[in-house]
C-alpha cells in the first residue's frame, strides 16, 4: 500500500528530495557562487517534471487514503504551476545577482513552496490542504523579505507573515468547526455527511471561516489587505512570482475545497464568493486608477483579475471551472510579460518602477512599448488579444449559470479598469519627453520572454496550444 | 460528584483561569507563568481524556521548551509593554465590538447543534486497547497520516533555511580561529633565530 501512494505523489517527492540535496550540495561547495547555476537548474527541473506530467499516462489516483488526489484537474494546475514557475526563476536570476542579493537558497525556497502548492492542489483532506498552504506560504514570507537589507522588503515579508498567520488561524478555525459539524476531514466524507437539504449551521460556520482563509490566499476584497504593500516592498523577481504561480495553486484549491467538499451546498458557498468577488473586480478597478507605482498597479490589477477567475468558480459549474482554469493560464502568461518589461525598468542602473518613468518609451524602444501595449491591452480585456476570451469565457459561465447579474458588473469593471492601463499606453505613446529617458535594456532574456508572451496574447487567438481541451478534462475530473 | 469529575472541573476551571491571567496580568512575567499554569492544567485533562503521551509532551515541549523560553524572550527583550497596552486601548472599543457580534454568532451556530448524520460515527475514534498510547499515535503518524507527517517535516526545514537565509550574515572583518592552518604552519617560515650580540641589540 505504501509503495503504491508513494509512487503516485513521486513527483512531490522527487521535487523535495532535490531542494534538499542541491541545498546539501550548494552549502559544502561554493555556496552563492554557483547561485546562478542552481536557479538554471532548478528551473530545469521544473520543466521536466512539467513534461513528465504531460506525458506521463492520464488517469485519476488516490494516495493516502483519499488525502492526496492526483487526477487530470491537479496534474493541469500543476503542469501551469511548474511551466511558469520555471520562467519566473529564469526572468528573476539576472536582476538579483546584478544587484547582488541571489542566494543559492532563493530557487530552493521556491522549489520548496512549489512542492507546498502540488500538495494543495491535490490535497483531499482538510489537514492536507493546510500542510500544502503552510508549506507555500512559509517559503513565501521568507522569499518577500529576500533582500534583507532593505527596509520595505523587510516590512513586505513581516506584513505577509503576521497577515498570513491570521488568515491561517481562520482556516483552521474552520476546518475544526467543519470537521467537528461533518465528522471527518476528508473532502468526500465531508461531502457524504453534510446533509444537502440544511446544512447544520455550524458547518456553514466553517465554511465561512475557511472560505475566509481561501480568500485571503487568492487575495480577494475584503481580504486583499496585505497586497500592494507586499507587491511593493518585495524585490522585483519574489512580486512576479507572487503575483502568478502561488495565485493559481490558491485558485485551485478554493476550486477543489468547494467542489469535492461542499459541492452539494452549492448555493450557500455560491452568495459568498459572488460577494468576494464583486467587491474584488471594483475595488481592483477603482483603487488602481491612483496609483504612481506600477508594482502597486499591478497587485491592485492582480485583485481585480482574481475577481473575474471568481466569477467562473461562482458559476459552479463545469464550464464555469474550466473558463477559470483558462483564465488563470491567460493571466500568468501576460503577468510574466508585464513582470519581464518591469524588471528590465531602469535608469542609471538603478530600478525603477515608477509608472511616469515609461512616458514615450516609443521613441527610445519601440519593441518594448508595443510589447507592453499588447499586453497592457490584454489585460484591460480589449477584444483582439487574449484576456479578452479570457474575460469572454468567465462571463459565458456566468451567463449559463443564470448570474446574469454578477456579469453585468464584471463588464462594468472591466470598462473601468480599462481606464488605468489604457493611461499608461497614452504616457507611452502620447506622454511628454522625460528629462532622464530609461536605460535602453540589454537583457536577452527578459526580452525574449516578453516577446514570447506579447506573441502568445497575440496568436493565441488562433489557437491555444491545447490549453482548451486539457482544462475541459481537467474540469470534468473535478466536478465528477 | 466522583473523583474524575471533580478533576475535570479542577483542570477545566485551572485551565480558563491560566488563560485568563495570560492576557489580564500586568506584568509579563506573570504572564507566561499564568501560561505554563494553563499548559499543566490542559495536560491533566489530556490524563483524564486517557491521552498520557500527548499529555507527557505537553508538560515536556511546552512547559518545559516554549514556555521557558518565552520567559527568557520576555525578560531579554525590553519590550515596552505598557506602551503598547496603551494602543491597544486606543482600538478597544472597536475590538469589544466584534468580540461581540462573534460571541453572538457563534452562540446562535452552536445553539442548533445538529451534527450531520453519521457525523458521530465518523469522529468515534476508540481508545486503542491492545496498544498503549505511544504505540497507537506511532502507527497512526507512520502510516495513515505518513503525508501530513512528513510534510510537517519540509515544512520546519524551511523555517530553518528562512531564518539562516534572513539572519546569517558571513563577517569579513572578524578574524577567526583556523585550526588546520595552525597545526600546519611551518615552524621554518614562522620563527628566525637571530643572534644578538651583548650591548648592540638588532
Amino acid at each position: 500500500m505504501i509503495y503504491n501512494d508513494l509512487s503516485i505523489i513521486f513527483p512531490e517527492i522527487f521535487l523535495s528530495l532535490y531542494a534538499m540535496v542541491a541545498l546539501v550540495g550548494a552549502v559544502y561547495t561554493s555556496k552563492d557562487e554557483i547561485a546562478q547555476k542552481v536557479t538554471w537548474f532548478t528551473a530545469v527541473v521544473f520543466i521536466l517534471l512539467a513534461f513528465w506530467m504531460i506525458f506521463s499516462e492520464a488517469q485519476t489516483e488516490i494516495a493516502f487514503g483519499g488525502m492526496f488526489i492526483n487526477d487530470a484537474f491537479s496534474r493541469f494546475s500543476k503542469i501551469i504551476i511548474l511551466l511558469s514557475g520555471a520562467v519566473v526563476l529564469i526572468m528573476g536570476q539576472d536582476y538579483m545577482s546584478r544587484r547582488g542579493f541571489l542566494r543559492f537558497e532563493y530557487p530552493l525556497i521556491i522549489a520548496l513552496s512549489v512542492v507546498g502548492m502540488m500538495v494543495m492542489v491535490s490535497a483531499g483532506d482538510l489537514m492536507a490542504l493546510y500542510m500544502g498552504l503552510e508549506l507555500q506560504s512559509l517559503a513565501l514570507y521568507v522569499i518577500a523579505a529576500f533582500k534583507r537589507d532593505s527596509l520595505k522588503s523587510t516590512e513586505a515579508g513581516l506584513k505577509y507573515f503576521v497577515l498570513g498567520a491570521l488568515s491561517s488561524g481562520l482556516l483552521l478555525y474552520g476546518s475544526a468547526l467543519t470537521y467537528g459539524y461533518s465528522g471527518t476531514t476528508l473532502f468526500n466524507g465531508i461531502l457524504e455527511n453534510v446533509n444537502a437539504n440544511s446544512p447544520s449551521l455550524g458547518l456553514l460556520f466553517g465554511l465561512a471561516l475557511v472560505t475566509a482563509g481561501l480568500a485571503f490566499k487568492v487575495s480577494a476584497v475584503p481580504f486583499h489587505m496585505w497586497t500592494p504593500d507586499v507587491y511593493e516592498g518585495a524585490p522585483t523577481p519574489v512580486t512576479a512570482f507572487l503575483a502568478t504561480v502561488p495565485k493559481m495553486a490558491a485558485i485551485c484549491l478554493f476550486m477543489r475545497v468547494m467542489f469535492d467538499a461542499f459541492g452539494n451546498i452549492l448555493g450557500d458557498w455560491q452568495q459568498i464568493i459572488v460577494l468576494l468577488s464583486i467587491l474584488s473586480m471594483f475595488l481592483g478597478a477603482f483603487a488602481a486608477i491612483g496609483q504612481n507605482d506600477f508594482k502597486r498597479l499591478l497587485a491592485y490589477s492582480s485583485i481585480a483579475h482574481m475577481g473575474y477567475a471568481l466569477i467562473g468558480l461562482a458559476a459552479g459549474t463545469e464550464f464555469g471551472v474550466q473558463a477559470v482554469l483558462e483564465y488563470m493560464t491567460i493571466y500568468i502568461t501576460m503577468n510574466i510579460g508585464v513582470f519581464a518589461i518591469l524588471m528590465s525598468m531602469q535608469r542609471d542602473g538603478q530600478s525603477v518602477t515608477e509608472i511616469a518613468s515609461l512616458r514615450m518609451i516609443s521613441e527610445t524602444d519601440p519593441g518594448k512599448a508595443i510589447a507592453l501595449l499588447i499586453l497592457l491591452f490584454s489585460l484591460a480585456g480589449v477584444p483582439p488579444m487574449l484576456g479578452f476570451f479570457a474575460k469572454f469565457e468567465v462571463l459565458r459561465a456566468a451567463i449559463n449559470a443564470d448570474l446574469i447579474y454578477l456579469a453585468i458588473m464584471g463588464v462594468l469593471a472591466s470598462v473601468i479598469g480599462a481606464f488605468y492601463y489604457l493611461k499608461i499606453v497614452y504616457l507611452i505613446y502620447f506622454g511628454e519627453m522625460p528629462e532622464a529617458p530609461l536605460d535602453n535594456s540589454k537583457a536577452p532574456i527578459l526580452k525574449t520572454i516578453w516577446t514570447a508572451s506579447a506573441a502568445i496574447m497575440v496568436f493565441g487567438v488562433i489557437s491555444l496550444f491545447g490549453v482548451e481541451e486539457m482544462a475541459k478534462a481537467a474540469a470534468s475530473s473535478l466536478l465528477n | 460528584m466522583g473523583a474524575e469529575v471533580f478533576a475535570f472541573y479542577l483542570f477545566a476551571l485551572s485551565t480558563i483561569t491560566g488563560g485568563l491571567f495570560t492576557v489580564l496580568s500586568r506584568n509579563p512575567v506573570h504572564s507566561v507563568l499564568w501560561l505554563i499554569l494553563s499548559f499543566l492544567s490542559s495536560a491533566g485533562l489530556f490524563i483524564l481524556l486517557g491521552a498520557e503521551f500527548v499529555a507527557m509532551l505537553l508538560i515536556i515541549v511546552y512547559v518545559g521548551a516554549v514556555a521557558v523560553l518565552f520567559l527568557f524572550v520576555v525578560m531579554m527583550l525590553d519590550v515596552d509593554f505598557a506602551s503598547l497596552k496603551a494602543e491597544m486601548s486606543k482600538y478597544l472599543p472597536l475590538g469589544l465590538l466584534i468580540v461581540v457580534i462573534l460571541l453572538m454568532e457563534l452562540a446562535m451556530g452552536l445553539a442548533v447543534w445538529v451534527p450531520a448524520d453519521g457525523a458521530q460515527a465518523a469522529r468515534a475514534a476508540p481508545t486503542p486497547i491492545e496498544f498503549h498510547n505511544t504505540a497507537a499515535l506511532g502507527l497512526l503518524l507512520y502510516d495513515k497520516y505518513f503525508l501530513l507527517f512528513q510534510l510537517a517535516g519540509l515544512i520546519l526545514l524551511v523555517a530553518m533555511i528562512g531564518a539562516i537565509v534572513l539572519t546569517l550574515r558571513h563577517r569579513k572583518d572578524v578574524k577567526r580561529q583556523d585550526i588546520l592552518a595552525q597545526i600546519y604552519r611551518d615552524p621554518d617560515k614562522s620563527l628566525s633565530l637571530k643572534n644578538v650580540k651583548p650591548g648592540q641589540g638588532l
